[in-house]
């Protein structure tokens, strides 16, 4: 009797799971599997049309890119994009986020909604305006720099200055949901360690220093590898605000394979960028766990 | 008295925050009820001389966003429902029913997670254009159906649930589809809200896929619409802000009523580390 019930309630289990595991494998896990066989591939244009004139050129895609200066370009943005907005996006989401923790902090429930609100936003709308915003005439930023007496900059249209532009934008956009996670974790430090810091004559920056921040080290590490993945796909900005320019200052890795797929049709090769995409960022994932874990040692 | 000071500039640091963040949306909002060329004028300004509905009209009748706002409701709804159902047997099957190999099913699935959507792409478009799926909304949906983001938080949830609970029903005879819908189901409500706005707020706000998959004006979703009308109105500011409003509002009004939940996801979602 009692092994009926297990017996059922394996089967019950194992149909539960059947349509998410069968969605997952055929429109996940069958497409990673294909596209590496297709990054082997110079499936065109053409091939679209008939698949069976594809040829197989074994690493010829990569070896392409890897002499393609485009990509290396779109590798050089996307790793300054990572890289600059990484840290600035931690100290800004922080910084709210102590802001709100504050014992003397009123409406936080105000505050908090405000800060996380351009998260949830859409982010072609909001690319598009933040692109009137960076405007070299009309917009706001160049507006309020005047005041302070700086002399307008073309913002979109300066190949110095569309990167870092994106980076404002993007740390606008998202650091309201870092400074949730931090303000949980915030919330998890006992606030008998700050007391006792206090005894010990340390001031709010020894605090910070000896308290705050070695409490938060696995929510710092968890936040920094999500946003790295997240930031390593940047497309959908420099597409709507620069399309990859001026002199491609702003194109991406994802943008670059949007394009050869996309726009040219050039199938096995942008399957062979997608696959170094997600080396390159397995590669940070990895690099990142072996730093914190050498710290905490 | 001595904590007038340290109140005021904390205060003071609280609202410039708020301006930072709430300042582009509000200026979006103003903007699109700014009469034509209002917003390109020097110095900027930050509220219409006399606010017009003129370009939301315009939107609604001769660039047909009905159709792009439709699309997108069709979209997001039926990827929220479906995936709603799929999920939630998934992620209670992994906490709570007993078969084999289901730990190193997970397992899996949850290391796939470092494996970004733009591999596997390439070849879904391929497969869907075999299946005659292009350029239709179903091929929009299908990437949102199962997330294994979705399997985890309603697993996490459903962990909770006691055994006793289920192994009583089991005793009286109930089967399994009937205790998952009458006992499971309405035990899971709060996590399936959190993943329902979720699930709601990316299908919604998602730009590629939709961007490879659909190429008639008539199939855009909102985004992808707002995109291309964003090359040939470059111009007509006023006009892209009142499409950016349209976008945008849908995902402000869901996620301010459903805030609680959404940030419970976001917290449960940071402890998987």
């Amino acid at each position: 009797m009692k092994g009926s019930i297990e017996r059922r309630q394996a089967q019950a289990g194992r149909w539960f799971v059947l349509p998410a595991l069968t969605l997952i494998g055929v429109f996940f896990f069958v497409p990673v599997v294909v596209g590496l066989v297709l990054s082997l591939t110079d499936f065109d244009i053409y091939a679209i049309g008939d698949p069976s004139i594809a040829r197989f050129v074994g690493a010829g895609n990569y070896v392409e890119i890897l002499r393609n200066p485009v990509f290396w370009k779109a590798l050089g943005n996307t790793l300054y994009f990572v890289f600059a907005s990484g840290p600035l996006m931690m100290i800004v989401s922080l910084a709210a986020a102590l802001l709100l923790n504050a014992k003397l902090a009123r409406a936080r429930g105000f505050f908090r909604t405000a800060y996380f609100l351009p998260v949830v936003t859409t982010i072609v709308a909001v690319s598009i305006v933040w692109r009137y915003l960076y405007h070299p005439h009309y917009g706001w930023l160049n507006f309020a720099l005047g005041k302070l007496g700086i002399p307008p900059i073309d913002w979109l249209g300066d190949p110095h200055w569309a990167m870092p532009a994106i980076i404002v934008l993007a740390v606008w956009k998202n650091f309201g949901y870092n400074m949730l996670i931090y303000l949980a974790g915030l919330q998890g430090i006992p606030e008998e360690l700050y007391e006792a810091a206090h005894l010990d004559g340390a001031g709010w920056w020894g605090r910070f220093v000896h308290v705050t921040l070695p409490g938060l080290g696995p929510t710092m590490l968890f936040v920094s590898i999500t946003t790295l993945l997240n930031q390593f796909q940047l497309f959908a900005e420099p597409y709507v605000m620069t399309q990859g320019g001026p002199l491609q200052s702003t194109m991406t890795l994802v943008l670059f394979l949007y394009e050869q797929g996309f726009r040219w049709w050039r199938m096995g090769m942008a399957a062979a960028i997608a696959f170094l995409l997600f080396l390159i960022m397995l590669t940070g994932t990895l690099i990142q766990l072996r730093l914190s874990r050498e710290r905490t040692r | 008295m001595k904590k007038l000071v340290p109140s005021l500039a904390l205060h003071a640091a609280l609202i410039a925050g708020a301006l930072f963040a709430l300042g582009p949306l509000l200026w979006m909002v103003s903007a699109s009820f700014m009469a034509t060329g209002e917003a390109n004028t020097f110095p900027p300004r930050f509220l219409p001389a006399a606010p017009t509905w003129e370009h939301y009209a315009t939107l609604f009748t001769r660039l047909d966003v009905a159709t792009h706002f439709r699309n997108s409701l069709i979209v997001t709804v039926s990827a929220t429902l479906l995936s709603l159902l799929i999920n939630a047997m998934a992620g209670y099957a992994f906490a709570k029913l007993r078969f084999g190999g289901r730990e190193r099913i997970f397992g899996f699935l949850l290391g796939a997670l470092v494996i970004p959507a733009q591999v596997g792409m390439l070849p879904l478009f391929l497969m869907l254009k075999t299946m005659g799926l292009v350029n239709t909304l179903t091929a929009a949906v299908i990437p949102f159906l199962a997330s294994v983001f979705g399997i985890f938080l309603v697993r996490q949830y459903a962990l909770g649930i006691p055994d006793e609970l289920l192994d009583a029903a089991r005793v009286d005879g109930a089967g399994e589809w009937h205790i998952f819908r009458t006992i499971v189901m309405p035990v899971l409500m709060p996590i399936l809200v959190t993943f329902a706005a979720f699930n709601f707020l990316s299908a919604w706000n998602d730009f590629l896929w939709p961007l490879i998959v659909l190429s008639d004006n008539s199939k855009f979703t909102l985004p992808v619409a707002l995109a291309s009308l964003s090359g040939e109105h470059v111009q007509d500011t006023e006009l892209m802000m009142a499409g950016s409003v349209v976008t945008v509002l849908p995902v402000i009004l869901v996620f301010l009523f459903l805030q609680r939940y959404y940030v419970r996801g976001v917290m449960m979602g940071s402890v998987k580390g």
